[in-house]
């Protein structure tokens, strides 16, 4: 069984971003750029079927810029076998970034494709669920359970509220939540030898998809700011309040 | 458990990717472009552990990369245009002629930049040469062959629990051996500090001492922005506590200033806190008016090395040598270190690289040390070693505007008067009922800030499962000694809120918020009695400072 | 330009997120809304009745039970036909569906939108909230899912929709429901309740959290959150978490309990209404934020509080 992951290079999750001044978007020059955390979740889990043996391949993907090839690196030393890099230097929008996966799983022919739910960057939370709509594929998105079974695979979804549990004819499509794995550390020596595993550069075009934007961001600004309140005498006074709002 | 650890051979491994690391990597593959090199560096990237002013004397980098200028280096973006020197009162400034500094003191033809994307632009040009750095990898041990020469390093172990046992993702640290290995980790490493233990290289020097640099980033207002005006003031807050250093504050490219504020960590006072130091500082009425209407948008600290000439220890020793800061080459009324420090990686280089050749290994690299001393470090340390009768003599002329002499040559704590002597920082703190509290005002939220949310734009973080990696050698010192004796000063040196006193009475203890550390490594220096062990986080922790 | 409503349900009754997508819906055309179940006529009753609806569109079929997008996406992209724009509730429901609609109509999606700015104009959070972003789509159709927060509830009541019965392709054979385990809480759900309590890590450990945080959330009748240090202390599970890496909410009321007010945590609740902090610590950055603060050790205020509500 083949798997593919598809990865996203994104600003670390530590870093607070930084509004550009002229409104026109968030300043990524030198800070920290990292794997996209839902995307590393989806690694792990592969690797992980892979090291239980119902996998045999994990093929990682990016669409990005040149510098994704160190996402890339990470999920070869985290345990994938060989990686594509999409490169575009341009922004790609989720529907093309779904297309052109779709174009990747037309060539490499996987049972599951394992993606994040969301990058944390634009927040979209849409490729998986495109992709699968795209090559007509079930979605099991929001995992936070992976159990294949024969021709299909059970996936625990994370809904609001609960969990729910679907089914899905393979290959399938799985995206993943928060705490379907803890992702491991890829050590020295696997980033070493991550070093020589194959990463074969591609363009949008050897896709035959047109990345040009759908969507016109017209302006990008910092979140209004909340302003300190008044000091409270004691408890009475905080039931004033609370009464005056209504809920007490 | 017995451990098994890999195992890989290298030329040379070099501890830091900061400019003294890097520039040692680099001139290595200049030399031979057959020597296999490995830098190791606790940041999660290039530059995210560095943190300086700064202001840059270019004279390394020519040596370095001739071309630089030319090569889209961050470093060429910001000429120094304009150079001022305030001396601050309580509510105003004078202006410190040019013509009253001495002339080693003028910043013509140097560079104001982030620090950090120099490095990340020099880690760049390391990795094009096949130089291997392997960021997230701290070098948490090293290693010593049976002769007792240094043979490599460890690196540090992942996926460990906070009592110190391997958790389920457990990763155990690599054994990098090495024919030579360069340890440029920056002010107070702490594998310097064991090396140095080992060697006794410091036997022959006085101890080393430290400035605290607190920093902050900010967008400010276009109309005020002046590319290339670099500004240095003394004086005022800390004239206040009797305590030495000054702040900066320097117009660099994008529209930011990069603003500071240093104290030598000398002070006497136990009160003092260097954090709010520097948050009143930018309250003062000259440097608030450049910051209003600006914002905020990163902030670090880290401390530097203030010992001059006098402190610069033995630097080689059985299998390796100590480059940059690990060494400690700042000119101190300079305020420059990073040109240093790159030189001393290139002359390091050079020596490894002539021994490698000669078929040698593990060996003391005299050649180095000699080197060194007869290199410009030497002559351009040597002459600020003379900083004080020099700004004397400019003041005996001129009166009362040198007399309270030059901050930043008080910093460097020279006595004309006979063979200077330094105490260790940490012995200088005095006791808390011998000195006045000090009420520091409260932040505005708008120019001054609270610590914890100045803490956050550091972007610091560590994994929360893993132990405390500020160790204390004694649990009760911090309640039975620094709280009684010197009102517990660790809660106010530590630029990052981590050390806190909880509790009430016989429950008082000391709340370590380990995470919140910047690794600028005050605690393992200020600490009263040397109680506080800085060791190495799981790697990838700590800051992740951009543009710094 | 006519607009269909994604209609959340639970097989019996409509849930409120409907409500807010139809606001949100509203400010761009006609409003429709898609019930789409098996066995729903009391659902499509009750959207009928929803102030501004004119129109509900019913599917009941068996392959539309249990919202699996692979039957359901064909469906709304057959409805889409005489629609100019789809939107849901950023719900778990709404994101699953909708982006399955957007790729098989050949359109982008906006995601979580904040407000309406013009006909194809839309302001929508990135990063995590840190930043907002103002996006202008140049598809023919619309594809949106709205944050409900951000979209105050239409009138339930009031309205006369027609209601009319569509049908689609139904079952898909792509996947099957295997079942639900819903988290059984007396208390409402974070993530819509009117009213939070949220402890920190100011409350020592689980049992002191327990009794101190509880009791008063029962009297005000409100969901319980925590900052992370209280998670990762331990004294309740990360479900309860509030924060940019847990749940991010916004009720009228927020009440911060021994919370310092670490960014991260901030960032999960800014967007509340009303925020009310106890703290002891009057330089806590929860202050900075709050719009009534109470300087007071939680031990002897929260109690008093509970006590005399």
């Amino acid at each position: 069984m083949k798997i593919v992951v598809p990865v996203k290079r994104v600003l670390d999750y530590n870093v607070k971003p930084r509004v550009k001044a002229d409104g026109s978007g968030v300043d990524l020059a030198n800070v920290k750029m990292s794997m996209n955390p839902f995307d590393e979740i989806a690694v792990e889990e592969a690797v992980r079927l892979k090291e239980q043996g119902t996998a045999s391949e994990v093929v990682v993907v990016s669409v990005g810029p040149a510098k994704a090839s160190e996402t890339l690196r990470s999920a070869l030393a985290m345990g994938a076998d060989r990686a594509i890099h999409v490169v575009s230097e341009d922004e790609v929008e989720p529907l093309a970034v779904a297309k052109i996966l779709k174009g990747v799983v037309v060539d490499e022919t996987p049972d599951l494709v394992i993606l994040g739910k969301q990058a944390i960057d634009d927040d979209s939370n849409q490729v998986g669920q495109m992709l699968a709509a795209l090559l007509g594929r079930p979605q099991g998105t929001f995992a936070s359970k992976v159990e294949m079974d024969g021709a299909s695979v059970l996936v625990t979804r994370e809904v609001d509220g609960g969990l729910e549990t679907v089914r899905l004819a393979l290959p399938a499509i799985v995206t993943t939540d928060l705490r379907l794995n803890e992702p491991r550390y890829a050590s020295l020596p696997n980033i070493m030898k991550a070093k020589s595993k194959p990463l074969a550069a591609k363009a949008p075009a050897d896709y035959g998809v047109d990345i040009t934007p759908r969507l016109k961001v017209l302006q990008v600004k910092e979140p209004a700011q909340r302003s300190a309140g008044i000091k409270i005498a004691d408890v009475d006074a905080l039931i004033g309040k609370l009464k005056e709002l209504g809920v007490a | 458990m017995t451990i098994v650890r890999d195992e890989m051979a290298y030329d040379v491994v070099i501890v830091g990717g900061g400019p003294a690391g890097l520039s040692t990597a680099i001139r290595l593959k200049q030399l031979n472009a057959d020597l296999s090199v490995c830098v190791l560096e606790k940041g999660s990237e290039i530059g995210a552990h560095i943190l300086s002013g700064a202001v840059v004397d270019p004279r390394a980098m020519d040596e370095l990369l001739p071309d630089w200028r030319d090569s889209d280096c961050p470093l060429a973006q910001t000429p120094v245009t304009d150079n001022w020197h305030w001396v601050l009162t309580r509510k105003g400034h004078y202006a410190m002629p040019h013509a009253l500094m001495p002339p080693f003191m003028s910043n013509e033809g140097c560079y104001t930049t982030s620090l950090g994307n120099l490095c990340r632009w020099l880690g760049g040009k390391a990795e094009e040469l096949g130089v291997e750095i392997f960021p997230g990898f701290p070098a948490s041990e090293v290693l010593f062959d049976d002769s007792g020469a240094l043979i490599g390093v460890q690196t540090g172990d992942m996926g460990v629990d906070r009592e110190g046992q391997p958790k389920g993702d457990f990763q155990p640290g690599m054994r990098l051996l090495a024919r030579y290995t360069v340890l440029a980790e920056g002010a107070r490493g702490h594998l310097t500090k064991r090396v140095k233990a080992q060697f006794d290289l410091e036997r022959d020097c006085q101890p080393q001492v430290y400035g605290l640099g607190i920093k902050e980033l900010w967008d400010i207002d276009p109309e005020k922005h002046v590319p290339g005006r670099v500004l240095h003031t003394q004086g005022w807050p800390l004239s206040e506590s009797e305590s030495w250093g000054g702040g900066f504050l320097y117009h660099q490219a994008g529209g930011q200033v990069a603003l500071g504020f240093v104290t030598a960590l000398d002070y006497k006072n136990p009160h003092v806190s260097p954090y709010e130091e520097f948050q009143r500082w930018k309250q003062h009425p000259s440097i608030r008016a450049i910051l209003e209407g600006g914002k905020r948008v990163s902030y670090g600290a880290r401390v530097i090395n203030e010992g001059g000439w006098q402190s610069v220890p033995q630097l080689a020793f059985p299998g390796g040598v100590l480059a940059g800061c690990s060494a400690g080459f700042v000119n101190v009324p300079r305020i420059k270190g990073s040109h240093t420090a790159m030189k001393s990686g290139i002359l390091a280089a050079e020596a490894i690289s002539a021994a490698l050749a000669a078929g040698r290994g593990g060996d003391t690299l005299a050649d180095y040390d000699a080197a060194v001393r007869d290199s410009w470090i030497a002559s351009e340390l040597k002459l600020v070693q003379n900083a004080q009768p020099l700004v004397a003599k400019f003041g005996g002329a001129l009166g009362t505007v040198l007399a309270g002499a030059d901050m930043w040559a008080r910093v460097l704590k020279v006595n004309p008067f006979g063979p200077m002597q330094h105490h260790t920082d940490a012995e200088a703190t005095g006791r808390a009922d011998l000195y006045k509290p000090i009420a520091y005002p409260k932040a505005d939220g708008v120019i001054s800030f609270d610590r914890l949310t100045n803490v956050s734009y550091s972007f610091t973080n560590h994994e929360e499962e893993q132990p405390c990696h500020l160790r204390l050698k004694d649990a009760s010192v911090p309640v039975s000694v620094n709280l009684p004796i010197y009102a517990g000063p660790e809660a106010r040196y530590c630029p990052a809120g981590v050390y806190e006193f909880l509790g009430e009475g016989a429950e008082k203890r000391l709340q370590i918020n380990a995470q919140n550390c910047l690794h600028c490594k005050t605690c393992d220096i200020k600490d009263t009695t040397g109680n506080i062990d800085w060791a190495t986080p799981e790697g990838g922790g700590g800051p992740n400072y951009p543009n710094m | 330009m006519t607009v269909l409503v994604w209609a959340e349900h639970n097989g019996v009754a409509l849930k409120d997120a409907t409500l807010n997508a139809v606001t949100a819906a509203a400010q761009l055309g006609a409003v429709h809304v898609l019930v789409a179940g098996f066995g729903v006529d009391s659902v499509a009753a009750q959207a009928a009745q929803i102030a501004g609806v004119e129109k509900v569109l019913v599917a009941d079929d068996a392959a539309y039970a249990h919202g699996l997008a692979e039957n359901i996406a064909p469906l709304v992209v057959a409805v889409m036909a005489d629609h100019d724009a789809f939107v849901a509730t950023a719900t778990t429901t709404g994101k699953n569906i909708a982006p399955r609609v957007a790729a098989l109509l050949d359109v982008a999606q906006l995601s979580e939108i904040l407000s309406v700015e013009g006909p194809k104009t839309f302001t929508r959070p990135i990063y995590a909230g840190n930043a907002i972003a103002t996006v202008e789509s140049s598809d023919a159709k619309l594809v949106i899912t709205a944050r409900g927060t951000a979209f105050a509830k239409a009138e339930a009541t009031g309205g006369s929709a027609v209601i009319e019965t569509v049908s689609g392709a139904g079952e898909s054979g792509l996947s099957s429901f295997i079942g639900a385990e819903l988290a059984k809480s007396e208390r409402p759900e974070l993530t819509s309740a009117k009213i939070i309590v949220s402890g920190g890590r100011a409350l020592k450990d689980a049992d002191t959290f327990a009794a101190t945080i509880l009791p008063l959330a029962d009297k005000l009748g409100a969901a319980v959150g925590a900052s992370r240090a209280a998670v990762d202390a331990g004294y309740v599970s990360n479900d309860y978490q509030v924060g940019q890496t847990g749940k991010i909410v916004a009720p009228e009321v927020y009440v911060a309990v021994g919370i310092s007010g670490a960014i991260q945590h901030l960032a999960g609740m800014k967007d509340s209404k009303t925020i009310i902090a106890i703290n002891k610590d009057e330089d806590a950055p929860i202050f900075q934020v709050a719009d009534f603060g109470l300087v007071a050790d939680l031990y002897t205020a929260v109690p008093e509080l509970t006590g005399k509500l």
